[in-house]
């Protein structure tokens, strides 16, 4: 018998990240590596446990090994315990039947016996695609004290930027009046951030009824939470400030790691309370070497640096060379740059290798898009990539 | 063939751990490790997953650092990582601050329960990144009773006054031994604190100790029994750094900010990598008008300075127009503005405000005491 839990957490990880192309070929999206040493899951993870929910169950399904070995025991988020912990819940075969996750309220319901065992009174759902740092305890609170049956976070944002969302028209009091998915004219700035709290009857009620509409496409903010306005629940707003991204386009992703480097940083890591914890293995510290030179840029231990860095962000391992020149630039770790290689307004994603000599990608301010190097590409030296391009395997078969 | 370790962590020799109140296998090196990550890495990619750190005393940061042993993959269900304080009652008590390896053996001898075949015991004086399987099938292959880690050194008076200096024979059996001696000078075999024996050999050892009121491993028990037993020494011609005084633990440091070969054959061996406490610090921040040059730093950092020639741990902030120069700043130390420091060795949590001008020498680097302001 599995003791009680106050709060259950249920995180949707099983996203495909399509928008970001080469980096989740081989990856779901909430494994996408970010800000020097972490990857995006890292960040709802940490949340869960520095708000004191230590049972967190982690929905995958879009090629989940790496996210599988990733997680692993929780051990890196203190989530390995003897009762609750992290769970990874893949799709699964049962007795009459065996479906993929159709959509997300779909994927919660296939877990609803997960969330049954610790017979929680409250369940938090949360998105494994943003970067923000939040305590879902004061949501919890907010949400106990309105005696709500769901509470959504939301977050301002400007009138242009809001018929991007699911923006929620509330009253006074925050209670939820309705709510429009990316409204043309949107009626209000608070958009949705994908963080919802239900209270467990309710949640289960509804969950069930979606499922036995063969109509419903089982999403959470195109059916539950209509569904449940329609019916005149209690649905509160819970106003959120501070720094949160939607990490899910190559632009957005590159902003959000540059949100951390500058003097006074747009989203500082820095926070021994709400520490951001991540598996790390233990890398020798970073070596800036005798003709280095760093400006602008937050770098990450077991790097070399003999080359030049400027307003980047560079993951572990990375080996920059003598006359190497990286500027705006996102480099994941284990990657080596040649003698005088210039990358510029560009992603370099793990293990990859650019020779001597190759460019990649264009000033910012002339570029269209960023660039893209695919991960444990190898770009021999001398190889000039425009900007914009993505180049993966395929595109280096056809420069042969 | 099974093997444990055993790791002593509070041997002193009057040196680095005094000055800095800590016991040696806590002294913090190379931005983010303690002294005893070397030898428990090594034990860790040495296979040997049973071992015990042999604690006396001022043991509580070596807890804090060593935890449950997870960050070593020594959390385990069966052997792992065992912490032994020393054992005493009303008839035994050993509350001496320094104790030689053999007393602290005795000490602990109701504790030792190691089903293992062999033993490997190890101080945490030496760094290196040694495979300790290549000394135990020496042993094993050579059929000696001890087998001690040797390298071939010019001994100086100055040298051996902190060393064992050994005599061999062409059979690498040790003819000799020579504990502290400053009147040997030449290419000589210098112990590093690196033996292997039976583990049932250790028991004997350790009661015949008990009985005989012996303390010391050097002249108790391998000076007496040398023409009885068969004593042998494996040569060892890795890399090693000898840390058992402050100038050569600031020498080491310099070095390996200098010297990327000494680096990597400590920290970059395929396979042995030299694991730590993991602390989850953010990558370190560099900001505009920052210049750093030759220099090792942790993650954690905020750095809007200049840093030349120095070392950097965890949590290290420097500040606007600072200036910190062939030095070694410990976790979270804090700098304001305009301060500048050479040669100065600033341990843990201190600050040093505005404009404070602060300098050591390169022979005789200036040391601040943990959590003090200045």
């Amino acid at each position: 018998m599995l003791k009680k839990k106050e709060t259950v957490a249920m995180l949707l990880a099983g996203g495909q990240g399509s928008r970001l192309y080469t980096l989740t070929e081989g990856i779901a999206k909430p494994a996408v590596l970010f800000g020097g040493k972490y990857r995006i899951i890292d960040f709802p993870l940490s949340n869960c446990i520095n708000s004191g929910i230590d049972t967190v169950g982690v929905l995958t399904q879009y090629q989940p090994l790496v996210l599988n070995e990733y997680i692993g025991n929780g051990q890196p988020w203190d989530l390995d315990r003897a009762n609750g912990g992290v769970t990874v819940l893949p799709p699964y075969q049962a007795n009459k039947k065996a479906d993929w996750y159709k959509g997300t309220a779909n994927a919660i319901y296939q877990n609803l016996n997960f969330i049954a065992r610790y017979d929680p009174d409250y369940v938090v759902i949360l998105s494994g695609d943003h970067i923000y740092k939040m305590d879902y305890n004061k949501m919890l609170e907010f949400h106990k004290q309105k005696g709500a049956d769901a509470t959504i976070a939301v977050l301002e944002v400007s009138l242009e930027e809001a018929s991007r969302f699911g923006i929620m028209n509330t009253d006074d009091d925050n209670r939820i009046y309705e709510f429009e998915e990316k409204p043309p004219k949107p009626k209000s700035t608070k958009a949705s951030m994908g963080i919802y709290i239900f209270s467990k009857e309710k949640l289960f009620k509804y969950l069930i009824e979606d499922e036995a509409d063969p109509n419903s496409s089982n999403d959470f903010g195109k059916n539950i939470i209509p569904a449940m306005l329609a019916a005149g629940e209690k649905m509160y707003a819970y106003p959120f400030s501070g720094y949160w991204k939607d990490v899910g386009t190559l632009s957005s992703l590159w902003e959000a790691n540059m949100d951390l480097i500058g003097e006074n940083p747009v989203f500082d890591l820095k926070d021994n309370k709400n520490r951001i914890f991540s598996r790390n293995n233990a890398q020798p510290p970073q070596y800036i070497g005798p003709d280095a030179k760093v400006v602008n840029a937050i770098i990450t231990e077991g790097c070399e640096i003999y080359g030049i860095v400027e307003n980047s962000v560079l993951f572990n391992s990375v080996k920059v060379a003598r006359g190497a020149y990286i500027k705006d630039s996102v480099i994941m770790n284990n990657v080596e740059i040649g003698e005088g290689a210039q990358i510029n307004y560009s992603i370099i994603d793990s293990d990859t290798k650019i020779g001597a000599g190759a460019s990649v990608g264009c000033d910012k301010e002339n570029a269209k898009d960023v660039t893209v190097i695919g991960s444990g590409i190898e770009l021999k030296a001398g190889t000039v990539i425009k900007a914009g391009e993505m180049v993966n395997a395929a595109y280096i078969e056809n420069l042969k | 063939m099974s093997v444990a370790g055993i790791i002593f962590t509070t041997l002193h020799h009057g040196g680095v751990s005094e000055i800095m109140g800590r016991s040696v296998a806590a002294v913090p090196f190379m931005c983010r490790y303690r002294l005893v990550d070397f030898p428990l890495s090594n034990m860790v990619n040495s296979n040997i997953t049973n071992v015990a750190l042999i604690a006396n005393n001022n043991y509580h940061s070596l807890i804090e650092h060593i935890g449950s042993g997870k960050d070593w993959d020594l959390a385990r269900r069966s052997g792992g990582l065992t912490i032994l304080p020393p054992y005493s009652n009303a008839h035994i008590n050993n509350s001496r601050l320094v104790n030689p390896r053999l007393a602290e053996l005795k000490n602990v001898y109701e504790s030792l329960d190691f089903k293992e075949d062999y033993v490997v015991l190890a101080d945490c004086d030496m760094v290196s990144n040694m495979d300790y399987n290549a000394i135990v099938n020496e042993h094993i292959s050579s059929g000696a009773d001890i087998t001690i880690g040797v390298r071939e050194l010019y001994v100086t008076p100055e040298i051996g006054k902190h060393n064992v200096v050994y005599e061999i024979d062409d059979n690498c059996r040790i003819t000799d031994i020579s504990v502290s001696p400053t009147n040997i000078t030449g290419r000589k075999y210098v112990g590093m604190n690196v033996t292997v024996m039976k583990t049932d050999y250790l028991r004997t050892v350790i009661a015949d100790s008990i009985a005989h009121n012996y303390d010391s491993f050097s002249l108790d028990v391998i000076a007496r029994n040398l023409d009885r037993r068969n004593y042998k020494v494996y040569k060892y011609d890795g890399f090693v750094f000898d840390i058992t005084n402050f100038d050569e633990y600031y020498a080491a440091s310099m070095d390996m900010i200098n010297n990327s070969e000494h680096r990597n054959a400590i920290f970059n061996v395929a396979n042995n990598p030299i694991l730590t406490r993991v602390r989850n610090s953010p990558p370190t921040r560099y900001v505009n008008g920052s210049k750093v040059v030759n220099s090792l730093v942790a993650d954690g950092c905020e750095i809007e300075g200049t840093v030349e020639n120095s070392i950097l741990f965890r949590g290290v902030k420097v500040g606007k127009n600072t200036v910190v120069k062939n030095s070694i700043l410990f976790k979270d130390v804090y700098t304001g503005e305009n301060v500048v420091l050479n040669c100065v060795v600033a341990d843990k949590n201190v600050v040093i405000r505005d404009n404070k001008v602060l300098s050591g020498h390169e022979t005789m680097p200036f040391y601040i005491p943990r959590d003090k302001m200045i």
